[in-house]
Order: structure tokens, then C-alpha cells, then sequence
């Protein structure tokens, strides 16, 4: 597949030229599409819009009126409760920093080391390596014999480590690296080895840098799977740890409302006054809002991911 | 350079394999995997017996045709219509708001499932009751589970997934177009006998890819929209995962969990192969192994 440009990918230029003539089924197309499309898109926004209202919404008119996106009665209580103890929410927000930024870089690393390395034509082990990871994706132990090794050979349990660790390297993005690299002519690597560089300076010196493109985007997979990571968190980090990575935060306030009552319960508010559903959005809001700004200026990366990562397999 | 991705699989994949002989005895804590007592089959027994494995295989299966089939249809109508509007902003705009459920975890999902489903204060309800029609306790209603899944989905997945089909469009010739319009093709036959038959190609390949697919369910969305105790929807619920993930942290039958694990990987890894041969045989060129 031939793609000119992947920004054309996003509010593309389509290829065709004006059109020769306009007859009614063209215009009966674009209509189509303009309404289909837009009400998708609003249907995708919209979700949003009721969390972001119900969390300004008062706990009495959410009791009376149900979740609604412009708030019947506004009010920020429950942001107050959420920030009244302001140590909690934060100390989420740096384990999940803290957890995303050494992640993606020691992953990212390691999947730009491995994808160079699988694509070099002079490395006589490439394929039976690249099977060696690929056949992990067919065969699994599953999940107990995982949870087992974790947290009783490995002793994780209760630390971040059983986070990081296990999201550092996905076959995937392994061949998605592949793919990129591909692209660098193999006369680059053999001329510099002639100068007398060695394989790992080739590596640092020329082939990352020609692959920022490929790091951005691959980089940004990793990241945003650890930014969204809860699943290890609520396997192998236990409730009552101090500070959970953001989404296993979110998670025990959403379906504990033991949870929320203790949280507030810190900060002094009576507890038949605390606002149960309120809280849940206010909590989501500040879990989710930065990714949610964040991402239309990286949007185009994930989009050329996935295109070298569906098409070329 | 490859050594550490190397030590990385061996530990996280490979070293958990022979784990999978759990699902062969009667696990307990003070023996440890391989020193509790042998059972042979019995615990596949006792899943076939009391219908587990069948309605695990069914519910995963059927939910993942359903993903497969109806995702794929609304990819290629998302990336046909989107190919038909003209106007860029309008174009941007919807692209980056369709792509924005892709980018929030699955706890959130689930959120904004609560938020639209929940009995009390809901908008669905909220909607039902302003109209004066009966109010739907969905969380205790399995059947309606089939649907709230699958456009959950649909609604997360289909802004993202149009990206590969969109970029096809892009790649088509744009001399065959103009050659049909001269040859006085309107719009809906431009769709059916040019843009669709170009897609096919994309379409067969990204099929058989998600065969692969077919026994692994997408945990994140099932535990997170249903919840971890919700009995009440089990029936038309509960795939291989989420039975794996309560034998593990609520019931602590080890032994079960392994050997649904076990007959997912060997029944998947017969599917792989099996679509992989039937890539090689309809594109050579895009076969995974």
C-alpha cells in the first residue's frame, strides 16, 4: 500500500481531482457522509460531557435529576474532596508519571535495540529470534502460572515493579519497529562498521537518531499503555498501599464507595454528606483530563502506527 | 543487542508455560505446582461436565465474531463515508473526536457505561422517565448484555480501526476513479464496484489476523462494564478471561483457571495456524510465519 503522506491521513487531501460532473448521488453521498460522520463524532464526545457535567453537578440534584451534562444545580464540592487531601491524588499522578517515564524509555530502548537487530541482514539468528518472540503472542501460560511466577518466584507483589515490568516489551511493537527500521539502507550499518565502528555505536550514533519518527510513535504505544495500565496494578498492588497508580485510584473509587467514604472521611466531611457519584466523575476528570488534551497533538503518530503496524503486519 | 528483549520473553512468557501442568493436579498452597496431587484429565472433566467450557467457547467466540464482523463493517463505512466529505475541517474535527475513546483506559469506559446505564440516575433513565416509559435495571438483565457490549465496542474502537482502511482509500488510484466517472459511474457505483473491491484485499488479511484472535477475549472491556461480582449477567457474560481472572482472585481454584488457560492456548494456537495456512494460500506475501 502506497501512502504519499501519513499527515494526509488526518483531515486528508483526498487524491481525486475536482470532479469532472456533480450529479445527485454525489451530493446524496456527502450529506450521508457529513451526518453519519458527525453524529459518530458526537456520539463519541458526548460521554465525556456527562462525566465533565455530573462532576460540576451538585449530590442533591444528581439524586433528583440523574446524570446530566449541564448541571442543574452547579457546584465543585466534590473537586473540594477530591483536593481537600490533595495527597493522594498526587502521589497517583507521580507514580503513574514516574512508572510511564522509566517504561518508555528503558522499553523503547530495548524495542528499538531488538527491532534493529531482527531486521540486520548479516545477523544469521534474526529469524529464529524473531520466532522466539512472535510464538509468545500464539502460546501463553495464562494467568495463574503468571500470577504465580510474579508473586511468589519473583516476590513483586505490593511493588511497582510488577507494573513496570511486564508492560516493558510487547511482540508488536517488536515488529512495528522492525517495519521502521527497514527502511534504512543496510550500506549505512556495513560503511561505518568499514570506519571501525562498533555494532552498539552504529546503533546509538546512527540508527537512533535516522529513527525518531518510529521512537515518537512506538514510544508513545508505550506510554500511553502505561498511562492506561490498571490491570497489573489491581492483580499485584493491594488497595490499602498509600499511593496506587492513577487508573487503580480511579478504579477503587469507582466501584468501592467504602473507598471514597474513608478518603473523605480524611478530610472531615460528615459521612452522609459525602457525594458518592459526584466524587466518581470529579476523580475520572482529573485521572483523564490531561491524556484527553494531550492526545490531539499526538494523534498523528498513533495513526502512523497503526498503519505500519496493520499493513505490513 | 536482542538480549535483553530475550531474557525479557523468557521470564514473562516462557517461564510461566510449564506452570500449565496446574491444570493436571488438584492444586494447594503447601505442595506448591508440582508436588500437589496428579489428576490427569479431571479438572477438563468437571468443566465439561458442569457446561463451563461450552459456554465459555460460545460467549468468547460469538462476542469476537460479532466484534470482528460488525467492527470491520463499520471501519470500512466510517472510512468510505469520511473519503466522501470534502470540507477539511469538518473532516479533522470528526477524525480526532473518533478517535478519542481509544485513548482512555478501561476503567473509564466503564465509568461512562455507569453513567449512561445505571438505574437511579442514568441517562438512558433519565431519558425513559422524562418520556414516561419504564425505567431498564440493565445491570441485572442479561440479555440486553449481548448489545451494551458490542456497541461499547463499536463506539470505542471504530474511529481508530477506519485509520487502516482510510489510508487503502487514499492509496487507490485516482486515474481509475476519473475513468469511471467518464464512463458515467455516479457516487454509489464508484462505492460498490471500485472502492469496495479495493478494500477487499485489506479486509481478507485483517480477517484472518483477528481469527487468531478468536479464543482470547478483551478483558479490560468485559470485567470493567459488568463488574467483578455481577452474577446476575454470568450467562451471557462471562468469556475465558474473566472465568480465568475469578478462579485466580475469588475462588482460588488454581487448577480450574489452568486448564481453561490451557485449552485456550492450544485450541487459539490450532486457529493461528490454521488461518496463517490459509493466508499463504490466498497472499504469500502477508503470512505471519
Amino acid at each position: 500500500m502506497d501512502i504519499r503522506n501519513e499527515r494526509d491521513l488526518i483531515g486528508g487531501n483526498t487524491p481525486r481531482p475536482a470532479r469532472i460532473r456533480t450529479d445527485y448521488t454525489e451530493i446524496i453521498m456527502s450529506w450521508f457522509g457529513y451526518i453519519f460522520i458527525g453524529l459518530f463524532a458526537i456520539s463519541c464526545l458526548l460521554p465525556f460531557l456527562l462525566i465533565l457535567g455530573t462532576s460540576f453537578t451538585s449530590e442533591e440534584a444528581v439524586k433528583k435529576f440523574g446524570f446530566n451534562i449541564w448541571p442543574h444545580e452547579f457546584s465543585t464540592f466534590a473537586y473540594q474532596i477530591v483536593f481537600e487531601n490533595p495527597k493522594l491524588i498526587i502521589g497517583s499522578y507521580l507514580v503513574t508519571m514516574g512508572i510511564t517515564i522509566v517504561g518508555t524509555v528503558v522499553g523503547l530502548f530495548i524495542v528499538a535495540m531488538t527491532g534493529y537487530a531482527l531486521q540486520r541482514p548479516d545477523f544469521t539468528y534474526r529469524n529464529k529470534i524473531s520466532f522466539f518472540i512472535y510464538f509468545t503472542t500464539l502460546f501463553s501460560g495464562g494467568l495463574v502460572p503468571f500470577y504465580l511466577l510474579i508473586t511468589q518466584y519473583l516476590d513483586l507483589k505490593d511493588s511497582y515493579l510488577a507494573v513496570l515490568l511486564p508492560g516493558l516489551l510487547t511482540p508488536f511493537l517488536i515488529i512495528m519497529m522492525k517495519s521502521f527500521v527497514r527502511s534504512i539502507p543496510h550500506a549505512i550499518t556495513e560503511s561505518a562498521k568499514i570506519d571501525g565502528a562498533g555494532d552498539f555505536t552504529i546503533f546509538l550514533r546512527l540508527i537512533l537518531p535516522m529513527t525518531t519518527p518510529a521512537l515518537a510513535t512506538i514510544g508513545l504505544f508505550i506510554a500511553l499503555g502505561y498511562w492506561n495500565e490498571w490491570y497489573n496494578a489491581m492483580l499485584f498492588l493491594s488497595p490499602d498501599m498509600d499511593y496506587r497508580p492513577l487508573q487503580l485510584f480511579l478504579y477503587n473509587v469507582v466501584t468501592s464507595a467504602d473507598f471514597i467514604r474513608n478518603s473523605a472521611a480524611s478530610s472531615n466531611v460528615a459521612m452522609s454528606d459525602v457525594p458518592l457519584e459526584t466524587m466518581k466523575m470529579a476523580t475520572a476528570v482529573v485521572a483523564t483530563g490531561p491524556v484527553i488534551l494531550f492526545y490531539p497533538f499526538v494523534q498523528r503518530y498513533f495513526i502512523k502506527g497503526i498503519t505500519v503496524g496493520a499493513v505490513k503486519g | 543487542m536482542c538480549l535483553p528483549a530475550i531474557v525479557f520473553f523468557c521470564i514473562f512468557a516462557y517461564l510461566p508455560m510449564p506452570g500449565l501442568y496446574l491444570a493436571f493436579v488438584k492444586y494447594n498452597y503447601t505442595d506448591g505446582i508440582f508436588s500437589s496431587p496428579f489428576v490427569g484429565w479431571d479438572n477438563f472433566k468437571f468443566l465439561i461436565i458442569t457446561g463451563d467450557l461450552w459456554r465459555l467457547t460460545f460467549n468468547t467466540v460469538a462476542y469476537n465474531i460479532a466484534f470482528i464482523v460488525l467492527g470491520n463493517i463499520a471501519q470500512i463505512t466510517v472510512a468510505i463515508l469520511l473519503n466522501e466529505i470534502r470540507k477539511k475541517w469538518f473532516k479533522k474535527i470528526s477524525q480526532t473526536l473518533m478517535f478519542l475513546p481509544y485513548f482512555i483506559s478501561a476503567v473509564l469506559i466503564g465509568l461512562l457505561a455507569y453513567n449512561i446505564l445505571s438505574y437511579d440516575y442514568g441517562l438512558l433513565n433519565g431519558i425513559l422517565r422524562s418520556l414516561h416509559l419504564d425505567p431498564v435495571k440493565a445491570y441485572s438483565e442479561p440479555h440486553l448484555w449481548p448489545f451494551i457490549i458490542v456497541i461499547t465496542y463499536l463506539w470505542q474502537t471504530t474511529g481508530y480501526g477506519s485509520i487502516v482502511y482510510f489510508a487503502a482509500i487514499m492509496g487507490l488510484d485516482s486515474e481509475i476513479v476519473e475513468a469511471s466517472e467518464i464512463d458515467g459511474a455516479n457516487a454509489f457505483q464508484r462505492i460498490i464496484y471500485i472502492v469496495l473491491p479495493w478494500l477487499k484485499p485489506t479486509f481478507i488479511i485483517l480477517l484472518l489476523f483477528s481469527l487468531g484472535g478468536i479464543l482470547k477475549g478483551n478483558f479490560g472491556l468485559f470485567f470493567n462494564l459488568v463488574g467483578a461480582n455481577n452474577t446476575a449477567l454470568y450467562a451471557s457474560t462471562d468469556i475465558i478471561e474473566t472465568y480465568v481472572f475469578r478462579s485466580l482472585m475469588t475462588n482460588f481454584n488454581f487448577s480450574m483457571g489452568s486448564a481453561v488457560s490451557l485449552y485456550q492456548s492450544v485450541f487459539g494456537f490450532v486457529v493461528v495456524i490454521t488461518a496463517n495456512w490459509i493466508v499463504k494460500k490466498v497472499s504469500p506475501e502477508n503470512s505471519l510465519f
